[in-house]
């Protein structure tokens, strides 16, 4: 092996910056599964008795179904009756402000880069930060309620505002939907909640950052996020988790609702915990993610950027109902060592004249392994839909791999379906040139890599821009030019 | 002081043996040009004193400044002044040419302790170079070199070259594949870069590059060696007859080969 491909390779496997641990007392329930279990979440949590029924039967449709096969990943079977479904870190007493936080996860949060402090906060962004199984803090919340912008843990949501929840519960991903989300509709603990009033335009981006710390805690939260007519949002969600010997389990459930006329922006930068270079350790991540675009002219954008986790499991969908309506889905993955994902999309044409974009961007090193796996259905009665899909590898070193299923699933003449695919090497021949204009190899690859990622990026919200590009160890365009 | 001094190098590409023992002298101020037979292992030469890591050294020494430049990672060669146009320069989709020269001229600079430009007096330099070297400035927004024609990509070097001002510059055949135009801009390119400090090895196969770029010495490099050096008329001798009258004083042993 070249130096330059060794010199890469040690740079795609940096070390995870985020593996520390917290030490914080946990409220924690027995390990296992049952329906005691469920119970016992449901009642930590006061919830109303239509939330525990609707938990219960996921739970026994869950005991029907068995782990999804399909998908081009290995990895050793879990056991669900090893993991705590339920810790919290626990509360000196009941909080009022973030004052009373308690500051050892406050410290956590800082560490992570995200400050929960209000008038420490420079950007536009109001973060709800969910730790283990709860949300702790939700920031600039007051100033989203003078605009009838509901922006809380999920828990609140269910407290505060239990009307909402019933009516779009389960109407986008239904309990039954897959295994991961059966599990998730039983046993989810908390997540984020937000809805956009009609016609309200978000003045801020709405972030959540998730954080696994307990050790063998499954993470299982759910988020809901409904913009009423005409109204539009952007939301950002981030992830970490300490570095275990043990895989974790994450199995989360997003739905998003757009109403008629309404713009919905979910972008992800997934850092999970990857695993060391033995793919010891590690989280896995099986996540459902689904939109639907429910009325006329509504628009809903995925944008992903999926760096962490052993093994990543996704398939962040739109179900385009309305009339006219957009989806779009922008996604970087990278695997390095012995990760392993297989992500994509679907995207369900149901609506006249609807229109779907697909960018899909997958970056393999070490014995890294992506697929990218996606579907364009168009229905019969979706006359005009268009689709375009582009899916690119890049391939660092020769013990990678890269795999593509695109699905096509065309039921109206008057469709049309695009389909690109590339797949690529960064070269030596290319480390050299930059090398010969003085440029190291760890700056020549992160210019391949952040061009090749170009298009992607462009799609997320600043701030997050910035966090991708150094994740992937690229350092900001410049401006000029 | 001596700019580049090349002694009995050796290298090869895996088994294959491609420089049999190359002596080259190269002061400031000088400028030489390497002509010889396809596959005589010109680009070789230029890209073991580039280091390329895929031609090992088996023997000889090369000393640039007065040190071992062989024991110097390419960036580090790069950031001493040493600068490779490529016979076939390569392709970076998605990376844009300001950014990226961007990049070099601050890595070169950072090297030397000198303050990094920022976008504007760096632009200001980028600006200045095309106009002299009468490129248009859409180059600028283009991706290094991706979808440009084969002329494109070898006006892009002379415009980096210009731009990174370097001690010594390598031209691969650079003027192959340019119609006149673009052979004078990098005849001009080059005779702007002629300095008492700097230097230029050239390798072409056309004698008519050396009618814009006035060379000191000509060397004829055959089968891993340096077989003749002269001045210009022997350029003008090779253009005209051909190699077979050097291959034959080779095999004839009248050359010290
Ligand atoms: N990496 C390599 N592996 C194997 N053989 C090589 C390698 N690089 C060059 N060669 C061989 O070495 C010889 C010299 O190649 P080189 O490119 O240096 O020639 P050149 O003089 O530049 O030719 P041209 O005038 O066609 O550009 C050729 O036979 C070539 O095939
Ligand atoms: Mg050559």
């Amino acid at each position: 092996m070249s130096d330059a491909i060794s010199t890469i390779e040690e740079f795609a496997g940096r070390e995870y910056q985020y593996g520390f641990t917290s030490e914080i007392e946990a409220v924690t329930i027995p390990r296992g599964l049952n329906e005691e279990i469920i119970r016992t979440i449901s009642a930590i949590k006061q919830e109303p008795e239509w939330l525990l029924e609707w938990r219960l039967k996921a739970f026994q449709h869950w005991q029907t179904m068995s782990e999804p096969q399909w998908p081009n990943v290995h990895y050793e079977k879990v056991d669900y009756q090893d993991i705590i479904y339920y810790s919290a870190p626990k509360p000196k007493k009941q909080l009022s402000s973030l004052d009373e936080v308690d500051p050892e996860l406050l410290a956590t949060f800082e560490k992570l880069g995200i400050s929960l402090d209000e008038q420490k906060r420079l950007t536009n962004v109001a973060v709800d930060a969910v730790f283990d199984s709860v949300s702790v803090a939700t920031t600039f919340k007051d100033k989203l309620a003078e605009m009838g912008i509901i922006f809380c843990s999920f828990s609140e949501a269910v407290r505060e505002h239990p009307e909402l929840v019933r009516e779009y519960l389960g109407t986008v991903v239904p309990y039954s939907d897959n295994y991961f989300a059966a599990l998730n509709s039983a046993v989810f603990s908390d997540g984020s909640f937000c809805y956009v009033p009609k016609g309200v335009r978000c003045p801020m981006e709405l972030s959540t950052y998730f954080r696994i710390n307990a050790k063998d805690t499954g993470q299982f939260e759910r988020t809901l996020l409904i913009a009423d007519e005409g109204a539009y949002v952007s939301y950002l969600e981030g992830c970490t988790a300490p570095m275990r010997d043990e895989n974790q389990l994450h199995a989360a459930v997003v739905e998003l609702v757009a109403l008629r006329e309404a713009t919905i922006k979910y972008s992800t930068v997934q850092n999970w915990y990857p695993g060391d270079k033995e793919g010891r350790g590690g989280i896995y991540n099986f996540v459902t993610k689904r939109g639907k675009c429910d009325g006329d002219n509504s628009k809903i954008t995925w944008t992903q950027v999926e760096t962490g986790s052993a093994i990543t499991w996704k398939y962040p969908s739109c179900i385009l109902k309305g009339d006219n309506s957009v989806g779009e889905f922008y996604s970087v993955a990278l695997t390095n060592h012995k990760q392993q994902a297989d992500t994509g999309t679907k995207m369900i044409h149901i609506g006249k004249n609807t229109r779907s974009t697909i960018v899909a961007k997958g970056i393999s090193a070490g014995n890294g392994q992506n697929t990218y796996r996606g579907l364009v259905r168009v229905n019969p009665g979706a006359e005009g839909a268009r689709n375009y899909s582009q899916c690119d590898s890049l391939l660092i070193g020769d013990r990678c791999g890269a795999h593509t299923f695109p699905y096509i699933d065309v039921q109206n003449p008057t469709a049309q379906v695009e389909h690109e695919a590339s797949t690529s090497k960064i070269g030596e021949d290319q480390i050299f040139y930059c090398n010969q204009r003085g440029i190291s190899t760890e700056d020549a690859v992160n210019m391949i890599v952040n061009g090749f990622c170009k298009e992607v990026f462009r799609e997320l919200p600043m701030e997050f821009a910035v966090e991708a590009q150094k994740l992937l160890g690229v350092s900001l365009e410049g401006s000029v030019g | 002081m001596t700019l580049l001094e090349i002694k009995n190098l050796h290298a090869a590409a895996g088994e294959k043996t491609i420089l049999r023992g190359i002596n080259l002298v190269i002061n400031p101020g000088e400028v030489h040009a390497i002509m010889g037979l396809n596959g005589s292992g010109k680009s070789t030469l230029a890209n073991v004193l580039s280091g390329k890591d895929e031609y090992e050294v088996t023997q000889g020494e090369v000393l640039y400044e007065g040190e071992d430049l062989l024991e110097k990672s390419p960036e580090e060669r790069a950031r001493a002044g040493i600068f490779m146009a490529f016979q076939y320069p390569v392709e970076l989709p998605g990376v844009n040419n300001t950014y990226f020269l961007k990049a070099a001229v601050n890595a070169i600079r950072r090297e030397r302790g000198e303050q990094e430009l920022d976008a504007y007096d760096f632009m200001k330099l980028v600006r200045e170079k095309l106009k002299v070297l009468d490129i248009d400035e859409s180059l600028l927004k283009r991706d290094v070199n991706t979808g440009f024609s084969g002329g494109e990509k070898k006006r892009n070097e002379i415009f980096q070259m210009a731009v990174l001002n370097p001690r010594l510059a390598i031209l691969d055949e650079t003027d192959s594949g340019l119609d006149i135009d673009a052979l004078k801009a990098v005849g001009s390119g080059v005779t702007k870069l002629r300095s008492p400090e700097r230097a230029v090895l050239v390798i072409t196969h056309y004698q008519r590059l050396l009618n814009h770029i006035e060379p000191d010495f000509v060397h004829i490099q055959m089968d891993g060696r340096i077989v003749r050096s002269g001045d210009r008329s022997l350029a003008l001798r090779v253009e005209e007859e051909g190699y077979s009258w050097l291959e034959e004083e080779v095999r004839n042993g009248l050359v010290n080969a």
